[in-house]
């Protein structure tokens, strides 16, 4: 039998619970637990042991290293948690002091992107329309079928959507687009609807120069008595002149979406006479609007949708849009 | 969808002019031009040349000496990269002098001391195809007679043509074919459009009446057309038919899949081929698939279908195709083949949507019936064109047809009020001319009465149903640019809401204090809530862009952080930042979406607590927030003695301070990082002060300096609170304008310096009157808070 390291071994949890800093710590470590300590010498004398005896008592001699090795780690967790409530005592602020503060006199920024959308809010504002917003985690009803795109439709795929893991598969999402906002506010509120709904939409894109996974849009409604697709261009020219100056054209071309009908893109013209592609736009639905309680046949609207995003890369030359989620401030400085 | 304007005007052959002037017309219809290619042209000087030896470079490993006949008489010697040929081939070869397509002159010259006289091609250096990787093989593609010398454009039947690149939308399946977009296109121009007809006499036995086909399910199929051919030619196709697929982005592979391939991109129509052999029975039953049953599809891959899936079954009820996305390989057309089944069908487009989705099987067929194939007009024309083709190479085509119906799309006559369409448009259209515009692109329409008119809707328009979708359809041909442009009159003012005001003026506020807005993705990592001290409870996305970018987040610290610790990195120094966005908190119970709101957060790198509290004031003052109070408090990622609870008129709204030095560790940032974080949409949406109006005073003020000794455990707050009670109504303002601790001061305390303000409305304050407002605040506060005047 090997004797004497049981007894150490419950003096030594004994003065590690007891021990006032970390010096002790080390010293009852390097007595029991070195290379030349009291279990080194133990386990070396095991050798000596009968083969049937040896099994036995190198698990006791485990056994009781272990429960030093614990208590000495418990100990200095106990030391560095006393240690951290010292520093968090004698570092004790009473916040409701409040001295003068002198706030450092230099200015901050703006996101470019907040700049567009504040540019864009304001330029609708002027023309008559309020400002909605909508949540950005959306159900399928609001992202999808009440915008008449059913669970087969073709354009489905196209949107790329990020889904959540909430609801059945597929039910929960974070929106794909901003038209989601018009389906909320017309369920809620009868038209005559001017509105303009800015905001950050998700589409499985994966970061580049020119693709982020969160971007933002802003979708345009106006539903009324007699809306009609020569108001769509004569709004979406008006705006174009406001935002982009009295010199630049629009033009409307036919395309599909679900949720419009007529469908189209409208360009914008470049000063070398070429036409830039800026975003969709339509008479609602006739799908759309009764899926809010509205008859179609009393109240027709249109609807329009572009990113903001790319309107602050235009205006500012920006070329890779990644620097808009980095935050670091030698860009946010530039604007 | 690409088409060639050589193939557009074997339907409509008035179609012509300036390509470009060509392209406009087809985007103002709404196929829009992505890309407009000249095509089939072959620089002067590359002819056909014939491979006689191949021999190693005596110095160079990875470049071949070619002996190539060129026709004229001598042989040449040419120096090649590409190891694909062989002696005998024919391929092209682009002589001394020649221009190739990417401004490269082909000159005589030397490589590595062997003389190179011209250059064989690839596809890629011809600007023929992508194919970069060898050179032109073309024994099977030059014409019959063309040899040696002869010009490739003429060998292989090439010339000049434009090729664009439509973008068709999902309302457009007639747009995906050449017939198609001919159609809009003649109509666009006003030229006439003349289909071909290609009806081809059988000659074989009926072998279409030995053939039985059941649709099952009607509600799956439409319409099933099938014929029988009989010793389709296994070879390839012609060059002309393999120039055309190539040029529209088809692969050319074998005669049958070639030409199916031809009608669909042609004509629109999808057809799939059965070895008529080895259907089971020769007996065909469309029906919907069994929950678990497995097929084995041409890509050889093994599926297992659903219920719901259309499966086109053989006669021991074995599926033998998927209805309508992809065929099965046990009735692969194969070299033994003798019996070709040719099957037409129409599917119905939400069943097929929905198979390729749920086994992600797209298809160019699957694309078309999933947006609506033509279910009249165009079966037997397309049946009638793929029989000819096959024909032309020597197919024997059986008598009799296979016509199966099951239901089909009712699109009755719709009724179409004139006034009603140029309502929604603006236009002042008569309904003559309504008519003429949707009778130019295959409608049927006449007019029913002066204000409406009966209109019929081509089958070949699956998705065109309403009156609505008839107005479109007369904006497109009537021009979008033609409808006059007028602004409607809103009859209500435009504006922000009072919320959206607020929150500019928080961030004019915030760009004040000299802070940068910044707007992270709102995605987390997992794993980097726990790290911040908070719960790891934030939404999970399915389908996240990248892993790292998994996690809705719950609160705004940990991208701040990762922002500080960004341009900490970039050598940015210490950084002012503030966010305005959405944190996303688990769905609350019996709801779907999570608890989504608007927070702001405030980032103060190098900073300590009481700069995130000035910035609290200063928001609180621009707000009028009433009653704000801090409540020393230990709140998850917060320092746990520099933080307190941001409480707004009695409900908690955020929390303020520093962020705990450990999560700073962890995020990689070092020095302090003063910070706040408030319920925005909370705190905007709540109470406001009323800023009521008080007389500005035309007397001097007294002004009193206090300083307390207070012990530690008191807040400054609940001294200001007791002077500002003892002080009564002559108070005008107070101010906290010292603190100290250290000698002089008991250990636990601290000495807390005020300047307090009297003034009265009326008067000019006596002596006496400060004096007594003086004692009344040194014995009150001492009383309700424990404070010891130091003198």
């Amino acid at each position: 039998m090997i004797e004497g390291y049981e007894q150490a071994a419950v003096g030594a949890e004994e003065r590690l619970a007891a021990a006032a800093d970390l010096d002790a710590v080390s010293g009852v470590e390097r007595e029991l637990l070195g290379r030349r300590s009291l279990f080194a010498d133990a386990k070396r004398r095991l050798a000596d042991l009968a083969p049937g005896d040896r099994a036995e008592a190198g698990r006791r001699l485990n056994e009781a290293r272990a429960r030093v090795e614990t208590a000495a780690a418990g100990a200095r967790e106990r030391l560095a948690a006393a240690d951290r409530d010292d520093r968090h005592a004698a570092e004790r602020l009473d916040l409701t002091e409040r001295l003068p503060h002198t706030v450092p006199l230099s200015r901050g920024r703006l996101h470019p992107v907040t700049q567009a959308r504040d540019r864009l809010e304001d330029v609708f504002v002027g023309m008559g329309y309020t400002v909605a917003e909508g949540p950005e985690v959306e159900t399928a009803w609001y992202n999808f079928e009440a915008l008449n795109i059913p669970d087969w439709h073709p354009a489905r795929g196209s949107f790329d959507t990020i889904f959540v893991n909430l609801g059945e598969p597929e039910e929960v999402m974070l929106r794909s687009h901003t038209s989601p906002v018009q389906i909320r506010v017309m369920e809620k509120r009868k038209p005559p609807v001017y509105i303009v709904a800015p905001g950050r939409t998700f589409r499985t894109d994966t970061a580049d120069a020119t693709h982020l996974p969160a971007f933002n849009q802003i979708e345009g409604l106006a539903v009324d008595r007699n809306i009609t697709m020569g108001d769509l261009a004569g709004t979406i020219d008006e705006f174009v002149r406001a935002f982009f100056g009295r010199e630049v054209k629009s033009r409307l071309r036919p395309s599909y979406f679900p949720f419009t009908e007529p469908s189209a893109e409208f360009d914008i013209s470049r000063p070398d006479g070429s036409w830039l592609e800026l975003g969709g736009c339509g008479m609602v639905h006739p799908n759309v609007l009764s899926n809010c309680g509205i008859d179609p046949e009393e109240w027709q609207g249109f609807a329009f949708g572009f990113g903001i995003d790319r309107l602050a890369v235009m205006r500012h030359e920006i070329d890779d849009i990644r620097e808009f989620v980095n935050s670091d401030t030698r860009f946010l400085r530039q604007f | 969808m690409k088409v060639l304007l050589s193939w557009l005007r074997e339907f409509a052959p008035g179609i012509g002019g300036d390509p470009a002037e060509l392209g406009d017309v087809l985007s103002a219809l709404g196929l829009t031009v992505e890309e407009t290619t000249v095509t089939g042209s072959v620089p002067d000087g590359v002819v056909l040349g014939r491979v006689l030896e191949l021999r190693p470079h005596p110095d160079a490993d990875r470049i071949q000496l070619v002996e190539v006949d060129d026709g004229s008489g001598k042989t040449l010697q040419v120096c090649c990269g590409a190891f694909n040929m062989a002696v005998g081939d024919l391929v092209p070869l682009a002589r001394v002098g020649t221009v190739l397509p990417g401004g490269l002159e082909i000159a005589r010259r030397k490589m590595r001391g062997q003389a190179s006289e011209g250059m064989c091609c690839s596809e890629i250096e011809l600007e023929m195809g992508d194919d970069a990787d060898g050179i032109m093989i073309l024994n099977d593609r030059a014409a019959a007679g063309a040899g040696p010398g002869t010009p490739l454009a003429d060998a292989l039947g090439l010339a000049p043509d434009v090729l664009w690149d439509l973008e068709v939308g999902a309302n457009r399946p007639d747009a995906l074919s050449v017939m198609g977009v001919a159609r809009d296109l003649a109509a666009g121009l006003g030229v006439a459009f003349e289909p071909p007809d290609w009806s081809t006499a059988p000659s074989g036995p009926d072998i279409a009446e030995s053939v039985d086909v059941e649709i099952v399910d009607p509600t799956l199929c439409g319409r099933f057309v099938g014929r029988v051919l009989r010793n389709a030619a296994q070879g390839s196709s012609p060059p002309w038919m393999a120039n055309r697929l190539t040029a529209l982005g088809q692969r050319p592979i074998n005669l049958i899949v070639d030409i199916s391939n031809y009608v669909m991109l042609e004509l629109g129509q999808p057809s799939h081929t059965f070895d008529l052999g080895r259907v089971a029975g020769a007996r065909i039953r469309v029906r919907r698939a069994r929950d678990g049953e497995t097929i084995t599809t041409l890509d050889g891959v093994h599926r297992t279908l659903a219920a719901g899936d259309g499966v086109i079954a053989d006669g021991d009820d074995e599926a033998i195709g998927i209805a309508g996305v992809m065929g099965g390989a046990s009735t692969e057309i194969d070299a033994g083949t003798t019996d070709v089944l040719v099957e037409m069908a129409w599917w119905d487009p939400p069943s097929i949507s929905r198979t390729a989705k749920r086994l992600n099987l797209s298809s160019e067929a699957a694309t078309r019936f999933r947006r609506g194939a033509d279910w009249g007009y165009n079966m037997e024309r397309c049946m009638n064109r793929f029989v000819q083709l096959a024909a032309a190479e020597g197919a024997e085509v059986t008598r009799g047809t296979i016509d199966e119906r099951g239901d089909l799309p009712d699109r009755r006559p719709l009724r179409v009020r004139a006034a009603r369409v140029n309502s929604l448009l603006g236009t002042g259209l008569g309904a003559t001319e309504m008519a003429g515009h949707l009778r130019s692109i295959g409608f049927g329409a006449d007019p029913a009465g002066d204000a409406e008119l009966e209109v019929t809707i081509p089958s070949w328009r699956w998705d065109t149903e309403t009156e609505t979708d008839i107005a479109e359809e007369v904006a497109r041909l009537h021009g979008y640019e033609s409808i006059e442009r007028t602004v409607p009159t809103a009859n209500e003012a435009g504006g922000l809401s009072a919320y959206q005001k607020d929150r500019r003026l928080v961030r004019d506020v915030l760009v004040g204090a000299g802070c940068y807005e910044t707007q992270p993705m709102p995605f987390v990592a997992p794993g980097s809530l726990a790290a911040v001290g908070l719960p790891e409870d934030g939404v999970t996305l399915s389908n996240p862009v990248d892993d790292s970018e998994s996690v809705l987040r719950t609160s705004l610290l940990p991208g701040q952080l990762q922002a500080v610790a960004y341009n900490q990195r970039h050598f940015n120094g210490d950084v002012r930042l503030f966010e305005i966005g959405h944190v996303y908190g688990p769905a609350p119970e019996g709801q779907l979406l999570p608890d989504e709101r608007e927070f702001l957060a405030v980032a103060l790198a190098g900073e300590e607590a009481p700069a995130a509290v000035a910035v609290l004031d200063l928001l609180t003052d621009a707000l009028a927030l009433p009653a704000v109070e801090l409540r020393a408090a230990g709140l998850p990622g917060m320092h746990p003695t520099r933080a307190a609870e941001v409480v707004v008129a009695g409900r908690s709204r955020g929390a303020v301070g520093e962020v705990d030095p450990e999560v700073l560790e962890a995020s990689g940032v070092s020095g302090r990082v003063a910070w706040l974080q408030l319920d925005l949409q909370e705190v905007l949406d709540g109470p406001r002060t009323r800023r009521r109006y008080r007389p500005v005073s035309k007397y001097p003020p007294s002004d009193v300096d206090l300083a307390f000794v207070v012990a530690e455990s008191v807040a400054a707050a609940h001294v200001e609170r007791a002077l500002r009670a003892s002080a009564g109504s002559l108070l005008a303002d107070i101010q906290l304008f010292d603190t100290y601790r250290g000698a002089g001061v008991p250990d636990g305390s601290r000495s807390l310096a005020y300047r307090l303000r009297f003034q009265a409305q009326d008067r000019t304050l006596t002596d006496a009157e400060v004096a007594e407002a003086r004692q009344r605040c040194i014995d009150e506060t001492s009383r309700r808070t424990g404070a010891v005047l130091r003198s």
